[in-house]
C-alpha cells in the first residue's frame, strides 16, 4: 500500500508543479524558471526544519514565500522579453539556481555529525517527518490538502475577473493593454503566485524525499513543469492534475514493465497525446461533456 | 480635446505619418480619410501610444502623451478599436466587456479584492447595458472566436465602450460590413455623441464618414491634404484626384 501513497505523493508534487507554471501559461509566458523557484522553497523549508528546528507548516510558508519573493524579483527584469527570449532568460535563471545550490555549504555540527546543504553532496537528512512518527499515508495526506488547497485557489481566481484578465493577456497584449490593463503588473502577479505554488510545493517534496540536491532541480524538471498544464490543456486546474497523472502513474510508473523501452516510448506517447487532443487532455469539448454527464449544463 | 502637433512618425525610410496637424474638440465627430496606406491607423496607434512619434507632439487636453504608456492613456479617457479585429477570442462575450473595465471609475468604485476576485454580480447591469447597446444580449455566454464577424466589429465597440472613453478612436469600423450593418453603426455612433464621447473615425465606407462627421481631415502618403465640412471635402479638387478619384468625379 505504500507504493500507492507513494505515488500520491509524487503525483501531488508534481500538480503543484504543474500549477505553478499553469497560472503563468495564462499569461502567454512560457517559464522554464518553475524549477528554479521550487528549488529554493525546497531548500528554504528543508534548512527551517533542519537547521532552525522549525514545525513544517511555517517552514513550508516560508518556503513558498521565499518562491514568491525570487519569482516577483525575476519577473521584472525576465518578462520584458517575450516568446523564446522569455524562455531563454528563465532556462538561464534556472539553471542559475542548480548551479548556485551545487556551490553551496552551511552546515552545522549536530553532536558527532555535521547537517545542511553540503554542495554538491546535496542535502541529506531532511527528516521530519520520520523523527515526527508520520506515516506515509499521513504525509500523503498533509500534500494533498496544500494541493487541494492551491486547486480550489487557483479554480476561484479562473472564475474571478482577475482570470479572465490573465487569460485577456494570454491571448493579445495589444488589445489587453488598449483597454487598461497593465501587462506588466499582470504577468508579475501571475509570476509571483506562480513562485508562491513552486516554493510550496519544493518545501513539500524536500521533505517527503528526505534527501535534495542539485539534480533534483535541473531543467528536465523544468520542463515538465511547463509539459503539464500544456498537456493537461489550459481549460481548467483539473487538465494538469490528469497530465500528472497521466504522465507520472501511466507514462513512467505503468510502463516500467518495458525496461528501457520505456524511455523511447514515453516521448512517442506525449506526443501522441497532443496530436490526438491539441488544446490538452482536458480541453472545452471534454468538460462540456463531463459537465452534462453531471447534469450540471448550464445551456448557452 | 486631442491635438497633433506636426506629429511624424518614420518607418526607415517610410514617412508614415509626415508633420500631421489635427484638433479634435470636444464632442466633436472627426473623421480621417485617405487612401491605403496614407497613414490613419498610424495616426491612431500614435495617440493610442502603441509607438511614440518620431517628432512632434500628442496633446489631450492639453498634456502631453509622450511617455504614458498604453493602458494609463486608458485611464486618461482615450479607448480604440482595431481595424483588423482583436478580441479575446477564447473568452465570452460577457467576460471580453469585463476584463475593459478599468477606468478610473471602476478602479475607485470598489476595493481592489472586490474589483479583482469578486465575482460576477455586481456588474452585470452595466455589462448588460452595454450588450444592449451592442445588440449582443442574447450571445452574452458565447465565445467570442465563434461571433459573426459583424458581431465581433459590435463587440469592438462594446469593449472600448466598457472603459468608459471620453475620446473613442474608431480604427474602420464598417470594413466589411453591408449597407444595413453600416446604418445600424451610424445609429450607434450618433448615439455616443449624445453621451458626450469625442469619436475619431477613421474609415473608408464613404457613406458613414460623410453621414456622421462634423469635419474631416484627408491623408495622402502621411500628409494632412484637406480639411473640412463633409460637404466641402467632397467637393475639394485635390481630394478629389488624390483620393475619391474617377469615380467620384
Amino acid at each position: 500500500m505504500d507504493f500507492y501513497y507513494g505515488m500520491a505523493q509524487i503525483v501531488g508534487v508534481h500538480t503543484l508543479l504543474g500549477l505553478s507554471a499553469y497560472i503563468v501559461l495564462l499569461t502567454g509566458q512560457v517559464s522554464l524558471a518553475q524549477a528554479g523557484f521550487f528549488a529554493i522553497g525546497a531548500y528554504a523549508a528543508g534548512m527551517l526544519t533542519v537547521l532552525a528546528g522549525w514545525h513544517l507548516v511555517p517552514a513550508l510558508g516560508v518556503g513558498g514565500l521565499a518562491g514568491a519573493v525570487t519569482a516577483c524579483a525575476v519577473g521584472f527584469p525576465a518578462l520584458r522579453v517575450k516568446g523564446l527570449m522569455l524562455v531563454i532568460a528563465t532556462l538561464a535563471f534556472g539553471e542559475g539556481v542548480r548551479i548556485f545550490f551545487f556551490n553551496f555549504d552551511y552546515q552545522i555540527a549536530r553532536g558527532d555529525i555535521t547537517i545542511g546543504p553540503l554542495g554538491g553532496e546535496g542535502f541529506r537528512q531532511i527528516r521530519f517527518f520520520p523523527e515526527n512518527g508520520w506515516t506515509t499515508a499521513e504525509v500523503m495526506f498533509f500534500i494533498w490538502v496544500f494541493v487541494i488547497i492551491v486547486m480550489l485557489v487557483l479554480w476561484w481566481f479562473d472564475r474571478s475577473r482577475y482570470g479572465a484578465v490573465l487569460r485577456a493577456v494570454g491571448e493579445d497584449e495589444v488589445a489587453a493593454q488598449s483597454v487598461g490593463i497593465n501587462l506588466t503588473a499582470v504577468k508579475v502577479s501571475s509570476m509571483t503566485i506562480g513562485g508562491a505554488i513552486a516554493g510550496l510545493g519544493g518545501g513539500l517534496y524536500a521533505h517527503y524525499t528526505t534527501h535534495i540536491e542539485h539534480s533534483s532541480f535541473n531543467v528536465l524538471v523544468a520542463t515538465f513543469a511547463i509539459a503539464y498544464p500544456i498537456v493537461g490543456g489550459l481549460s481548467n486546474v483539473l487538465g494538469t492534475l490528469l497530465a500528472v497523472i497521466f504522465v507520472q502513474v501511466f507514462l513512467v510508473e505503468g510502463l516500467r514493465f518495458l525496461g528501457d523501452w520505456r524511455n523511447l516510448l514515453f516521448g512517442a506517447l506525449i506526443v501522441l497525446a497532443m496530436n490526438l487532443r491539441p488544446h490538452g487532455l482536458l480541453d472545452a469539448q471534454a468538460l462540456a461533456r463531463v459537465r452534462r454527464l453531471f447534469g450540471k449544463d448550464r445551456g448557452a | 480635446m486631442l491635438e497633433l502637433q506636426q506629429a511624424s512618425r518614420h518607418f526607415g525610410g517610410v514617412r508614415a505619418v509626415d508633420a500631421l496637424d489635427l484638433k479634435v474638440g470636444e464632442s466633436e465627430i472627426v473623421g480621417l480619410i485617405g487612401p491605403n496606406g496614407s497613414g490613419k491607423s498610424t495616426t491612431v496607434n500614435l495617440v493610442t501610444g502603441l509607438f511614440p512619434p518620431t517628432s512632434g507632439r500628442i496633446l489631450y487636453r492639453g498634456q502631453d502623451l509622450a511617455g504614458v504608456p498604453v493602458h494609463r492613456r486608458l485611464g486618461l479617457g482615450i479607448a480604440r478599436t482595431f481595424q483588423s479585429i482583436r478580441l479575446f477570442g477564447h473568452l465570452t462575450v460577457w467576460q471580453n466587456l469585463w476584463v475593459a473595465q478599468n477606468s478610473p471609475e471602476d478602479r475607485a468604485r470598489k476595493g481592489f479584492f472586490p474589483r479583482w476576485l469578486g465575482g460576477s454580480a455586481g456588474v452585470r447591469g452595466e455589462i448588460g447595458e452595454l450588450l444592449e447597446f451592442a445588440g449582443l444580449a442574447h450571445k452574452q455566454d458565447e465565445l467570442a472566436a465563434n461571433l459573426a464577424f459583424g458581431e465581433q466589429r459590435r463587440l469592438e465597440v462594446a469593449r472600448a465602450l466598457a472603459t468608459r472613453p471620453k475620446l473613442l478612436l474608431l480604427d474602420e469600423p464598417a470594413a466589411g460590413m453591408n449597407a444595413e450593418e453600416v446604418g445600424q453603426l451610424r445609429e450607434r455612433i450618433l448615439k455616443l455623441r449624445g453621451r458626450g464621447v469625442t469619436i475619431l473615425l477613421v474609415e473608408h465606407v464613404m457613406e458613414l464618414v460623410m453621414g456622421v462627421t462634423d469635419r474631416i481631415a484627408v491623408l495622402n502618403f502621411g500628409q494632412k491634404i484637406a480639411e473640412g465640412t463633409p460637404a466641402a471635402i467632397q467637393a475639394d479638387p485635390v481630394v478629389r484626384r488624390a483620393y475619391l478619384g474617377g469615380e467620384a468625379a
